[in-house]
């Protein structure tokens, strides 16, 4: 059973999924030896849905999201965009593909050219692609566009440079700017961590928006669970270690019912607004605090040297199968298959 | 001079008890920008940190945290100037004035009274050098430790931020991840056993694990050593999991200052309120997030009246006059809550997290 396979049981318009990795991997070679970034992974997303990849840093995140942008080649395994192979498109075909999905990246101070004002920065893809005919209509496409990302009156920022906005006003040209060529699938990669937090809210509403009035699919990825939970209620999430997959279900249910070790720990790190809680948050050690460097993974689950449910001989044989744990939530983790995920603990409800 | 036995029993026997450790008065920096303009980062702030305490600074980038924990340990850049008052009280009842320290006493006050832990542990080293030079470098700067003594007193220390000092000891900074350099540069501010730990963002660019890890670590390491700190941080739930006390940082002036419960269950600053509003619990359903419209404002041209008013959902005409004063909000001895806000008693927090959960089951 893969991720793929599983029940779609939120609101999901459209049979095909829009972009597909099926058992993709990408293997570095280095001086250390080959790298596997990332093993053998299995997503979808459908349109106008959220897909949240979680996990920290080193465990394949943005490797995976820029394989789903075409920006890198798999070493292995099929990147589909609405049922077509990527790789084995024509040249017309992968431009569409590539207008369809376009990227959000995390630093709005490097994405956009210091040396071009607002309004030149978002009429350029307008121009080149055809979108609009003149100056003049890109001019008006590009204030419909700021009005779209919440930057009004757009007149205010068209003429001015980057570096005369704020991280938050920045990181709204940079989504505009991903709009101009009327996407079906955002990749925002980490797209609000260098925000503050005062800001970021805004900014994901704003991309909530935009995902519930435009149908834009998303691929969101965060390091950052609360984020996740936030911007992804209403879809799924995955996580991620060390280049696999290790959970895979909707996002209510990973947030509130986990099932794999390591997301409860990366549940449990997370500390709570709130002094009583977090004080009071229960936590369970991990075996060691060092993340294993991908150049030499561990033996069976890459998890186990960490791991507080570690059971020689089982978990450091084979690697673990992301099964089915609960309807529509499944896990790598041999010990989670075998004994089932128990009890949802107290402390958390059940979404 | 160097003792390895360290425990906070000898913190708590210290003289001055009841006095601040730290107590700043009207405290100011200003940058000079160029052509003669000055800004003002930090405009008059009135703190004390009372031995033992963990007080946190939290605001949004830009409000002067940085500057202002700089400022207390004289570590401003060039083109920055600090005034006002800032007393260190010395366990043997000496009182000293921070911003009037120079050459030798500035150097004794450093690291042996007060260390500062700076974001991005990696600049904070020298990549070129050992962590075991590091170490002996610190100590010998200010101590006349032997070489065996500053070992064991290094050892003691990483292995009380849970690092093994065989391993560590002969690494060169970049051989280290993140979280064990944060950890090896929180073992080597403890080095002289200083009273007053300044901490700027310990765990920003961490992820998530390894963030818990230096929590717990600073957790433990203050439970042993007994060491008073201040840290500052954007991160709300850190606040909430460190602090004892919290102290609301806008456009470089404290605007609420109280103890961790009151802050975060009963704040009386907007400000303060659309912080605590705009952080998303992981634990229990989607709630009602809000984000603060715009933006801090410029220091070289604040808005007259309190700073805050632009954004402000209380605001009144009344805001656009004068800049309020940080007042007691609660006669409540030892429960001290000061806001700068006239409309103070208007703002209440409705969703208290943990009711709106139904967690408590």
């Amino acid at each position: 059973m893969t991720a793929t396979e599983t029940a779609p049981q939120d609101r999901v318009d459209g049979s095909t999924p829009l972009m597909t990795l099926a058992a993709v991997s990408q293997v570095f070679d280095t001086k250390a030896g080959p790298i596997r970034a990332v093993d053998k992974i299995d997503l979808s997303v459908n349109p106008g849905e959220v897909l949240c990849l979680v996990g920290e840093s080193g465990s394949g995140k943005t490797t995976a999201a820029r394989m789903a942008a075409g920006l890198a080649r798999p070493t292995d395994g099929k990147v589909e965009f609405a049922g077509n192979d990527i790789w084995s498109m024509n040249r017309h075909d992968f431009g569409s593909f590539r207008r369809s999905v376009q990227y959000v990246h995390q630093d709005p101070y490097a994405s956009l050219n210091p040396t071009r004002t607002i309004q030149q920065t978002i009429t350029a893809p307008l121009l080149k692609h055809g979108v609009v005919k003149g100056n003049k209509a890109a001019a008006d496409k590009a204030a419909e566009l700021l009005t779209k990302v919440d930057l009004t009156p757009p007149e205010n920022y068209l003429p001015k440079f980057p570096h005369q906005l704020s991280g938050g006003q920045r990181q709204r040209v940079a989504v505009a700017r991903a709009l101009t060529l009327d996407p079906k699938l955002i990749i925002a990669d980490e797209s609000t961590s260098m925000l503050d937090v005062s800001i970021r809210i805004s900014v994901l509403a704003m991309l909530g928006r935009l995902r519930d009035d435009l149908g834009v699919g998303f691929l969101f990825i965060t390091h950052d669970l609360a984020i996740a939970k936030y911007f992804g209620w209403h879809g799924k999430t995955a996580v991620m270690y060390l280049g696999r997959i290790v959970e895979f279900g909707p996002t209510p249910k990973i947030i509130n019912a986990p099932t794999h070790p390591y997301t409860r720990a990366l549940i449990d790190a997370i500390p709570e607004p709130d002094p009583d809680l977090t004080k009071t948050k229960g936590r369970q050690s991990l075996r060691s605090l060092e993340i294993p460097s991908l150049a030499h993974l561990p033996s069976g689950c890459s998890f186990h040297p960490r791991c507080p449910l570690f059971e020689d001989g089982l978990c450091d044989g084979e690697v673990p199968e992301l099964v089915e744990i609960r309807s529509g939530q499944s896990a790598a983790c041999h010990v989670v298959a075998r004994d089932g995920a128990g009890e949802v603990r107290p402390d958390e409800p059940v979404a | 001079m160097v003792t390895t036995s360290t425990s906070g029993a000898t913190r708590a026997a210290r003289g001055g008890e009841g006095k601040p450790l730290l107590s700043v008065r009207d405290f100011k920096v200003e940058y000079r920008t160029g052509g003669g303009a000055t800004v003002q980062a930090v405009r008059g702030v009135d703190l004390d940190l009372y031995p033992g305490e963990s007080l946190a600074l939290v605001g949004e980038s830009g409000c002067g945290k940085t500057t202002l924990g700089l400022g207390l340990l004289r570590l401003l850049p060039r083109l920055g100037h600090a005034s006002g008052k800032v007393i260190f009280n010395r366990g043997d009842g000496t009182e000293i004035d921070i911003l009037g320290l120079d050459g030798r006493d500035l150097r004794e006050f450093r690291w042996r009274d007060a260390a500062m832990v700076f974001q991005g542990a990696m600049n904070a080293f020298n990549p070129v050098l050992k962590i075991r030079a590091h170490m002996h470098d610190t100590m010998r700067a200010h101590t006349k430790a032997t070489r065996q003594e500053i070992e064991d007193r290094a050892g003691e220390l990483l292995r009380l931020v849970r690092l093994e000092p065989e391993r560590v000891m002969d690494c060169y900074p970049h051989e280290l991840s993140g979280g064990m350099r944060q950890r090896v540069l929180i073992a080597m501010s403890l080095l002289l056993e200083p009273e007053v730990l300044i901490l700027d963002e310990p765990t920003t660019a961490l992820d998530i694990l390894t963030q818990r890890s230096i929590v717990d670590v600073l957790h433990e390491v203050r439970e042993r050593l007994g060491f008073s700190m201040i840290f500052i941080s954007h991160d709300l739930s850190l606040a909430a999991e460190l602090a004892d006390r919290v102290a609301t940082m806008y456009a470089g002036r404290l605007v609420e200052t109280g103890g961790v419960r009151d802050l975060f269950y009963r704040p009386r600053h907007p400000y303060t309120l659309g912080l605590i509003k705009a952080v998303p619990p992981i634990v229990g359903d989607l709630p009602d997030l809000e984000s603060i419209p715009g933006g801090p404002p410029s220091l070289a041209a604040l808005p007259k009246g309190c700073t805050f008013n632009p954004r402000c959902k209380f605001a009144t005409d009344e805001c656009r006059q004068a800049e309020p004063d940080l007042l007691p909000v609660t006669d409540e001895p030892g429960n001290a809550h000061d806001v700068a806000c006239i409309h103070w008693k208007d703002v209440h927090l409705e969703r208290r997290v943990q009711d709106d959960l139904g967690t408590a089951s």
